[in-house]
């Protein structure tokens, strides 16, 4: 092949690059390993971390069983190692799906579109938002503080040099809901959109149709931001919202340390040319024949550019596939009843502990210590087997002391009485006062 | 003449909404082992839906059969070579598959405690590690989720960077070769783009730079090798112009394929740059992702990279959120982390020397491509070609044939096309990397089927200009699609 290419050796392929930048040192990396060394090197930083533990985290993170089929399907080759569909001749297995899930997303959440997938909820917040600005023409952005801490910060991140100024507003102490009257107070002729999370980051159904009157009044969209689909199987989809921007990890995505997740944003038809990400659209082949193609490319950056909608380009492709195939097993009815069984398992969890909010929720809520540190209570837990809730003093100061429990489908009996004993186990002889 | 495929039967299938039928079920769930909730009772009846209208309702076969027959309906790296340009589409090793399913791994909540997480951020740390040493650089984050990700990640540390020196600047430099995700980067921090015209060898030109770099230019945003496949050879000295100025290179490591163990894009004077783990680490491409955005940087730009950063204390590995010049999240958690595991499977599997052997191989590759293929198309530049080769359609568009039929031709001949119409800069672009994954004979038939197609474009033209011939679907309208967008399925009134 060299002597095809007239060269001698193969350092000769690389003869262009000027000596001074040369690398004259092999790199610093072990020599190549066997599969077998590969996969026990793994086994053993899987056993450095939880194993065998029950866990009552949720937080934007869910355990729910994956069926089997949705590693069977995402595992094929034709999926795991085809391209971006831009050549759909050849990619009409890919550019299918991609239709059915933007369907499914719109079926859940009451809109009318729905992109091909984003990063994650978290960066799918920013983007709605930047939508928002480019719907209105406006730059201010309220957010919740009921929304999951680091989607704000992200959210922040993005804004930043945008100029998009982002402003909190409140939840309301007892019921853990927006506070709409703080809502209102905010509310201006500058505000582009109004977000809020349903279930919101402390388990309660927020009351989206208040807050959508409310940012409707002022001219703002409101965008309804979900982290735990699985609600969707049972709660009333945000119809109110303009744009909904959600994350899908409950739909059969392995925890995996965080990511890959796949984000989702929904909107309603008239918005549609604002909407950021991939697209696949029904249409027809030479001889009639019905198809699906990528479309609508022109709001985005290989074709826009610097005017695009967004920069993203490759996100989630393969991980949507796999929420598409869950959504396609569990169905019409599987859904509502996995969701039935989330809501079952969590108010079991819930019943006679010290509650810190009213509102209603589906499958996470937050607890009271009670007297006791939340890092205590865990550390107790820990030795029983169990991770217990995340302690939430860690962004709210206001909420030290108490912590943010989750029980799926997954989450066994036992387990959950062993966290209900700890939990309503007064602290023995001197109490440790809440910070 | 046509080796490599022969038709076969494929299966119909209709949408999944079109085969649904009421009561239909593929799930179980085990019994309830707590009592039942009434849903309108615990959340109020009206925060309770009614039902998911038109969601499907399939049996298990029905539903794998259903993804099987989709499946049957895409070419994959599976089915052979995927020489699309700047995508580095190699071979993804199932051993990658295998270990980041690993339960310890998998199953890791973002959130459960360090004390249970050691195994996961050490995966993160040697990754990070191994990252630095392949660019040449001081720092890595694994946070950004893709590509385009990585880049916003990278000008964000730069304008936080020329902030603490008092002035972020206005505008970032980006080459008319440039990939689209870069100006729209450069947009979302704030910052104006001006277009630098390539020279005509494809590259950079020094002199065209050194007038357009003021005080004003925050960065150059260079990809290299380039979008036309050739080292930037004046390098040192674009770097040298920018700095001099005050001004950061980044570079955009889409083509870090071609690079891996012969240089170091921290010795040529990079400031700031991504990687594409799903390119140049081999994580599956999916069909569009997942990917990861490393994120690699020198020393002064490192105390801006995301929070958290991961430190060593007491033999411990604990998460570091105090990190005031931080330019904050660009996503929850620590990253694609599912990614990186496979990331680093693919480098523990080839090692240093492993990894240099692959570029020169990708290197090879694209070469040996090149060699055959210049009688029948022309080469876009004369320079040397690294890991893919950029050729015009200018001989064939003349008899009416251009970059994009002759794509749809290929897939008749059993392959996916290469990189149609980019880079911008060359006229009905065919832009072909082999990567190094690509055996001897499977380049021989590509090379063998690109020259039938050159012959079949004097001879008969308009059988090409109505390619593709054996796909299920003829050409696709894209027109219409885009013109009147149906992007839904909907039940019939």
């Amino acid at each position: 092949m060299l002597a095809a290419c007239g060269l001698e050796s193969p350092d000769q392929l690389y003869r262009q690059l000027p000596e001074d930048v040369l690398l004259k040192r092999p790199l610093a990396i072990e020599p190549g390993k066997s599969e077998y060394e590969i996969v026990d090197y793994f086994r053993a930083r899987g056993l450095e971390n939880a194993n065998g533990y029950a866990s009552f985290l949720g937080a934007g993170v869910y355990y729910h069983y994956r069926p089997v089929l949705v590693d069977t399907v995402v595992s094929r080759g034709e999926f795991l190692t085809s391209y971006t569909p831009y050549q759909a001749e050849i990619a009409q297995g890919t550019l299918t799906t991609i239709f059915e899930f933007q369907t499914m997303i719109c079926q859940l959440t009451g809109m009318d579109v729905a992109n091909a997938s984003m990063y994650d909820g978290s960066s799918a917040v920013p983007e709605a938002a930047m939508m928002a600005v480019r719907v209105t023409g406006r730059d201010r952005t309220l957010i919740s503080r009921a929304v999951h801490p680091e989607y704000r910060e992200v959210l922040r991140t993005y804004a930043k040099h945008q100029g998009m100024p982002v402003e909190d507003f409140g939840y309301v102490d007892s019921t853990g809901g927006i506070d709409l009257e703080d809502l209102e107070r905010k509310l201006n002729n500058q505000t582009a959109a109004v977000i809020i999370q349903s279930p919101n980051f402390f388990g309660v159904i927020e009351k989206a149709k208040a807050a959508a009157e409310l940012a409707h009044k002022h001219g703002a969209l409101l965008i309804v931001v979900f982290t735990e689909a699985v609600s969707l199987g049972l709660l009333e989809p945000p119809r109110d919202a303009d744009i909904v921007a959600g994350e899908l990890q409950s739909f059969a995505i392995p925890p995996s340390y965080g990511g890959p997740f796949a984000g989702i944003i929904a909107t309603k038809e008239k918005y549609l040319r604002q909407l950021p990400g991939r697209l696949v659209g029904e249409t027809k082949d030479s001889e009639g024949r019905r198809a699906f193609c990528l479309t609508l490319s022109t709001r985005e950056q290989h074709i826009r550019r610097e005017k695009a909608t967004s920069n993203i380009c490759t996100n989630q492709a393969l991980i949507a596939l796999m929420a598409t195939v869950y959504m396609t097993v569990y169905g019409k009815q599987g859904l509502r009843e996995l969701a039935e069984q989330n809501l079952a398992k969590a108010h079991y969890l819930a019943k006679d502990l010290p509650l810190r909010f009213s509102g209603p929720f589906f499958n996470e809520f937050v607890a009271k210590c009670e007297g006791r540190r939340v890092a205590e209570v865990n550390e107790t837990l820990l030795d029983r087997k169990v991770i217990g809730g995340l302690d939430l003093g860690r962004w709210y100061p206001e909420l030290e002391g108490s912590m943010l429990l989750c029980a799926t489908e997954m989450a066994r009996r036992e387990a959950m009485d062993t966290l209900r004993e700890v939990l309503q186990t007064q602290p023995v002889g001197q109490a440790v006062e809440a910070r | 003449m046509v080796r490599k495929v022969s038709s076969h039967i494929n299966q119909n299938e209709s949408l999944l909404f079109e085969m649904s039928s009421p009561g239909k079920k593929g799930y179980q769930l085990p019994p309830l082992d707590v009592p039942a909730v009434d849903a309108a009772e615990a959340l109020g009846a009206e925060n309770v839906r009614r039902e998911i209208e038109d969601f499907p309702e399939v049996s298990e076969i029905e539903a794998i059969r259903h993804f099987t027959r989709l499946s049957t309906w895409n070419y994959g790296i599976d089915l052979g070579l995927f020489p699309l340009g700047s995508c580095t589409m190699k071979y993804n090793p199932r051993v990658n598959e295998a270990v980041a399913r690993t339960e310890g791994l998998a199953w890791a909540h973002p959130y459960q405690p360090e004390s249970l997480s050691q195994g996961a951020m050490e995966v993160i740390a040697v990754l990070e590690q191994a990252l630095a040493e392949i660019t040449g650089m001081d720092a890595v984050t694994l946070q950004p989720a893709a590509g385009a990700h990585g880049e916003l990640t990278g000008i964000l540390l730069i304008r936080a960077y020329l902030e603490s020196l008092g002035n972020p600047r206005k505008k970032i430099l980006v080459p008319d070769s440039a990939h689209g995700t870069n100006p729209a980067t450069a947009s979302m921090v704030g910052y104006g783009v001006e277009n630098l015209k390539s020279n005509d060898r494809g590259m950079v030109d020094p002199a065209v730079l050194e007038k357009a770099v003021t005080e004003d230019v925050a960065a150059l945003m260079v990809t290299n090798p380039n979008t036309v496949g050739v080292f930037e050879e004046e390098i040192v000295r674009i770097a040298g112009i920018l700095h001099a100025k005050g001004a950061q290179v980044y570079m955009d490591g889409a083509n870090m394929n071609a690079l891996v163990g012969i240089t170091r894009p921290g010795d040529f004077g990079v400031d700031v740059m991504h990687l594409n783990l799903h390119k140049t680490f081999s994580t599956p491409h999916g069909g569009g992702g997942p990917g990861a955005g490393a994120v690699a940087v020198k020393g002064h730009l490192e105390p801006f990279l995301p929070t958290p950063r991961q430190r060593k204390v007491n033999g411990q590995w604990t998460h570091d959120y105090n990190r005031p010049q931080s330019v904050g999240r660009v996503r929850a958690f620590y990253g694609n982390f599912g990614v990186l595991v496979r990331a680093l499977a693919y480098i523990m599997a080839h090692g240093g020397p492993g990894l240099r052997t692959a570029t020169l191989d990708a290197l090879l590759n694209a070469n040996y491509i090149r060699a055959f293929l210049e009688k029948y198309y022309q080469i876009a530049y004369s320079a040397p070609s690294m890991h893919e080769c950029v050729f015009s359609d200018e001989r064939q568009a003349k008899l009416g044939v251009r970059t994009g039929d002759i794509a749809k031709r290929l897939i008749d001949y059993g392959f996916h096309p290469y990189t149609v119409s980019f880079p911008l800069i060359v006229k009905g672009s065919l832009m072909i990397e082999p990567t190094e994954t690509e055996s001897k004979q499977e380049l021989d038939l590509f090379i063998d089927a690109m020259i039938s197609i050159a012959k079949e474009i004097e001879e008969n033209p308009e059988f090409v200009l109505k390619a593709p011939h054996s796909t299920r679907v003829s050409r696709v309208d894209e027109t219409a699609a885009a013109r009147k967008p149906v992007l839904r399925w909907r039940a019939a009134p």
